[in-house]
């Protein structure tokens, strides 16, 4: 039991269809770290994001919450921690702001309101256009405005850089940088080069 | 903290019932089939009066429970095809009450009309008055509990390519008691017997599976994740 913030595995083990994607896979992720997870296509990053957020149970070890074993923590640890998957969640039915208003209900709040998250995202206007005749593009920025809607310490992301244009990438960039020099914690998966300015980055590649 | 486990609640029903609101054409389709199959009836066994208002308790429960039936799948099936179910699963509220809130949203939109339609229906098909206020007490009491049995269906094979067969066999045999007590304390009621015993334990099953339903329907939505 420690009081410090931290995300840690303990030899972490991922099979999947009879293949060992991973095994023995220790690291911790404290404030102010980034971690980017690399490896070739298949290699098992997105199980290993879906086991760290608690949704797939891994096949040996744990992962371990400020200390404590996330299955005993869990609601401390959701009241911390959010995660942005492949699929965004953003209900095409519903405006921008419908949205985003649902996806704040959900967690702890940051008291950062709809119109500021989305200008930081440069969506500024959005608030009410229906998801569904938003790009794809558009449509990642929603569900990104959404970690600066939530008070969470540690981001999981997969693939947040996908169908993001080259000016919404530094955006997003400068929007983790503060995040981490703000004492939070990323852990994302990524086939870009990530620029992150002033921060300890550390890269795991599950291929090799 | 609680309150903000009432704030979710209530945006996640308000989120569901604006959702079905722009999707209206799809949503009318359970009550459309619920409306055709008892009309029908009339047509296919020929116009005997008497056949027909014996037949109307069993036509109206077994039509709202093939109507319920087909309108499971809607519970959860759109937010788990986009991602929304696992923002709902990693929320750190309970998720037995989100799930609630998503049954009670479904109920409202798909049991609630039938309710509101089976008097109409009824009185098409010749039953009496008295026996009409029992039908429509026993749907108050019976379709919730189709929801509500349905969402642990639905949690549970939402993440097949095919659950559809499989759904009907997992909540079919848990239905038939509902059809059993509600078809037989309308029957009852035609006939000038007390229904109370009936409607009695329809409410047991309401309250039961209200207090009892969300919890495997939210531990089944999170191994259908995984």
């Amino acid at each position: 039991m420690s009081d410090i913030v931290s995300l840690e595995t303990r030899n972490l083990e991922c099979i999947r269809d009879d293949r060992v994607l991973f095994s023995q896979l220790n690291f911790s992720v404290k404030p102010h770290q980034a971690l980017i997870l690399e490896g070739d296509n298949g290699c098992g990053k997105t199980s290993l994001l879906r086991i760290l957020c608690g949704i797939r149970l891994p096949d040996q070890g744990q992962v371990m919450w400020n200390g404590l074993s996330i299955q005993e923590s869990i609601s401390e640890y959701y009241q911390d921690m959010v995660y942005v998957g492949h699929l965004d969640g953003v209900k095409g039915d519903l405006s921008v702001a419908e949205n985003l208003r649902m996806c704040t209900a959900l967690g702890s709040r940051s008291g950062m309101s709809i119109e500021d998250a989305l200008n930081k995202v440069s969506l500024s206007g959005y608030e009410d256009v229906r998801a569904q005749v938003l790009s794809a593009g558009q449509r990642r920025r929603v569900a990104l405005a959404s970690l600066l809607l939530k008070r969470c310490s540690l981001w999981i992301l997969d693939e947040p850089f996908t169908a993001l244009d080259r000016t919404s990438r530094g955006v997003f960039e400068n929007i983790m940088s503060r995040h981490l020099n703000q004492g939070g914690m990323i852990i994302l998966t990524s086939h870009h080069s990530i620029n992150l300015t002033d921060s300890s980055v550390y890269v795991i590649n599950l291929s090799a | 903290m609680n309150d903000s486990l009432y704030l979710a609640f209530w945006s996640l029903l308000r989120r569901d019932l604006l959702i079905t609101y722009r999707n209206r054409a799809q949503a009318i389709n359970p009550l459309l089939f619920f409306v055709l199959v008892v009309i029908l009836f009339p047509f296919g066994v020929g116009p005997d009066v008497v056949l027909l208002k014996t037949m109307a308790p069993g036509i109206i429960w077994v039509a709202a429970l093939l109507a319920a039936l087909l309108s499971l799948d809607s519970i959860f099936r759109s937010d788990f095809d986009d991602g929304f179910l696992e923002q709902l699963v990693l929320s750190p509220h309970a998720l037995s009450v989100l799930v609630l809130a998503k049954v009670i949203a479904h109920w409202l939109v798909s049991g609630f009309p039938l309710v509101l339609v089976a008097p109409l229906l009824a009185v098409f098909l010749g039953m009496p008055a008295d026996a009409i206020a029992v039908l429509v007490l026993t749907l108050l009491l019976g379709t919730p509990v189709l929801s509500l049995i349905g969402a642990i269906g639905v949690a549970l094979t939402v993440g097949l390519r095919q659950g559809g067969i499989i759904l009907a066999l997992l909540v079919f045999p848990l239905y038939i008691p509902v059809l059993i007590f509600a078809s037989n304390a309308v029957q009852m009621a035609m006939a000038g017997f007390a229904v109370s015993a009936q409607l009695s334990m329809l409410a047991a099953l309401l309250l039961l599976a209200l207090a009892l339903a969300p919890l495997p329907a939210a531990a089944a939505l999170r191994m259908s994740l995984s």
